[in-house]
């Protein structure tokens, strides 16, 4: 709503400035590898975002030490938890691309997307 | 707890471990136990479905230990388990009507591979359609995904790998703005499990507080989950992906994997959002908007297509568009016309690519309409069902088609102003699909008359495809079925999306 909000909360606004610079860049660029760190730029802007959410200030992470069990002295779990699981879900992703792009790459030698489709057009099959 | 409560659970982590199971298997074994984990899938779904009719209420199965806030949950209503019966039905046909396309395609040694991909990818639609944990939701959507390329590029050309490429990053930025949409929504309620978080969502909804958090959260996730359904300007990967893949692929990636996201989109309207607060949203509007232009420019493409795989291919955008067409009307009867047109779409589609096979088959193994010249008189049974389903995506009456049509135009009646474009586009979309189907009908009956046309094809008789032929036999039947007695499905969609809410 006003500037101070968004000062208050400058960690979010530069997950949500990541996170457009991932999605533009995966969208946008034609060379495979740099849509691929756009990717990855993007899932991490998410789990910044995520972090930033399940902290609370002056407390822990949520590992139980010397026996402290009280709900006072950690931060939200559940957050750590999403990110581990989003973590594992973009490594497998971001290996599933780049063998595919290691794949294209060895039949048309280059690693530009658009000119991959405009010499499958030529050879029209 | 009565025992049948289990099975959505077990039909689950069946086809999980069917999966890593069949990479020790040849192909031949892992073929067999492929189709036993789908049959057995259906027909647990099924006694799923007798058992929520019976009771005529949801239930909810706990996993694990911990109960609801804390704890992981399957839901289970009548649309659920029909779904999972209905997907798995489609799944086990378009398997067999591409059997001995499989032989040929893919090499020896990937045989296997590709039956882990399609038990992963009935795993992750049964866990779409029964989960009612959001973020569960999200990892099965990636999973869904994987799988679904993994279909794509099996059969390997250079086609098949930019379009897998195309398509991973499509459906990728639209997970990236589904995960979004799903961790803004935590943050505002502080709950993953869909019945908690509408429950605070309700409460937001009537104080009126974080009104425009809530709304770009709906957005998010309507248009993440309309990216990956391959919405008409997020299309450009679908002609290859559908195109160039090995037969089975094609038909289980129009018929199944889109609509799980379409179900899912559905599941977060009516469990997550509340259907109420959807409708009064504009988020409805732009998706209303984009399904129109997809109905008319879907056809357009597939008119403009002379290769016939392809054709059918932009045919299903046309018919996506329908269906974010229903949704974006707006009410109840919108969505029972979408839920329809979802069923009848993945009875038709599948249909018309196992059809198209055995014509291509007829001639040459050519998708050009030229060669496929007098395809019907080749290959009867082909053409006879490329003909039902032609019938149906038209939108004759008797075959489901009709049926999805017939609802739509019921749903835009007496809507304020969103009546009078509905109607038009439905009329102008009926039109360029007669224009194109019919273009392809009249083609493969028209008898072949040089003898260079000739030359390529042969004749194919039933006996030649036992398995294809009876799959096409079963693919009609279903047609028809959804196409004469409607009355009994849209009731039960009715009831179970009563059962949502």
């Amino acid at each position: 709503m006003n500037a101070a909000n968004l000062l208050n909360n400058y960690g979010e606004a530069v997950a949500m400035i990541l996170f457009g610079i991932g999605f533009s860049n995966l969208l946008l660029q034609k060379n495979l590898i740099k849509k691929i760190i756009g990717l990855n730029i993007m899932d991490t802007a998410m789990y910044l975002f995520l972090a930033l959410k399940g902290y609370i200030h002056g407390r822990k992470a949520p590992v139980v030490v010397d026996g402290v069990q009280s709900v006072e002295a950690y931060i939200n779990p559940i957050p750590s938890g999403l990110v581990l699981t989003g973590i594992v879900v973009s490594v497998s992703v971001t290996a599933l691309m780049l063998a595919l792009t290691i794949r294209l790459y060895h039949r048309y030698h280059t690693l530009d997307l658009d000119e991959i489709s405009a010499r499958l057009k030529k050879e029209g099959k | 707890m009565d025992f049948v409560r289990n099975f959505p659970f077990m039909s689950i982590i069946l086809s999980l471990f069917s999966g890593p199971l069949s990479s020790v298997l040849n192909a031949k074994w892992a073929k067999r136990l492929n189709t036993a984990v789908i049959t057995a899938v259906g027909i647990m779904s099924a006694a799923v479905l007798i058992y929520v009719l019976g009771t005529g209420e949801p239930y909810v199965y706990m996993m694990g230990h911990f109960p609801a806030p804390w704890g992981n949950e399957i839901r289970v209503g009548v649309l659920e388990a029909f779904m999972a019966l209905f997907f798995c039905v489609i799944m086990l046909l378009s398997m067999m009507g591409g059997s001995a396309e499989r032989q040929k395609e893919l090499e020896e040694s990937k045989q296997n591979l590709y039956y882990i991909m399609v038990d992963l990818l009935l795993c992750s639609l049964l866990a779409l359609v029964y989960t009612n944990d959001l973020f569960t939701a999200y990892v099965f959507v990636e999973i869904n995904t994987i799988s679904a390329c993994g279909l794509i590029m099996i059969r390997q050309n250079g086609r098949t790998i930019e379009a897998a490429v195309r398509y991973m990053i499509m459906s990728l930025l639209g997970s990236g703005l589904l995960l979004l949409g799903i961790c803004f929504l935590y943050d505002l309620t502080g709950h993953l499990l869909m019945s908690n978080i509408k429950e605070q969502v309700q409460i937001l909804a009537a104080s009126g507080e974080y009104h425009i958090p809530l709304i770009v959260s709906l957005g998010l996730m309507s248009v993440g989950l309309a990216i990956k359904s391959a919405l008409y300007p997020f299309h450009t990967w679908l002609p290859d992906a559908y195109g160039y893949s090995t037969i089975s692929s094609a038909a289980i990636l129009s018929s199944l994997v889109s609509k799980g996201y379409i179900f899912l989109l559905i599941k977060i309207f009516y469990r997550v959002i509340g259907f109420d607060f959807v409708g009064e949203s504009k988020v409805i509007h732009v998706l209303y908007v984009f399904g129109i232009i997809g109905m008319i420019m879907g056809s357009v493409s597939a008119i403009r297509e002379d290769k016939i795989r392809r054709m059918i291919a932009y045919s299903s955008v046309a018919q996506i568009g329908y269906i974010y067409m229903g949704f974006g009307l707006g009410t109840a009867e919108g969505v029972l016309a979408s839920m329809y047109h979802v069923i009848s779409h993945s009875a038709t589609k599948s249909l018309l690519f196992v059809a198209a096979s055995g014509l291509t088959d007829a001639s040459g193994n050519s998708r050009h309409f030229r060669d496929l010249t007098g395809a019907g008189y080749r290959n009867r049974l082909a053409g006879a069902a490329f003909t039902v389903g032609s019938l149906s995506m038209v939108g004759m009456p008797i075959f489901s088609g009709f049926i999805s049509k017939l609802l739509f135009a019921r749903a835009a009646f007496g809507h304020e102003y969103k009546m009078l474009p509905t109607l038009i586009a439905l009329a102008v979309s009926t039109i360029l699909n007669a224009v194109y189907f019919m273009k392809t009908v009249i083609r493969i009956y028209t008898p072949a008359e040089h003898p260079a046309e000739m030359a390529q094809g042969r004749k194919i008789t039933v006996k030649e495809q036992p398995t294809k032929s009876v799959a096409l036999v079963f693919f009609i039947l279903l047609n028809l079925l959804l196409g004469l007695s409607s009355e009994p499905v849209t009731r039960l969609i009715r009831q179970g999306l009563d059962m949502f809410g």
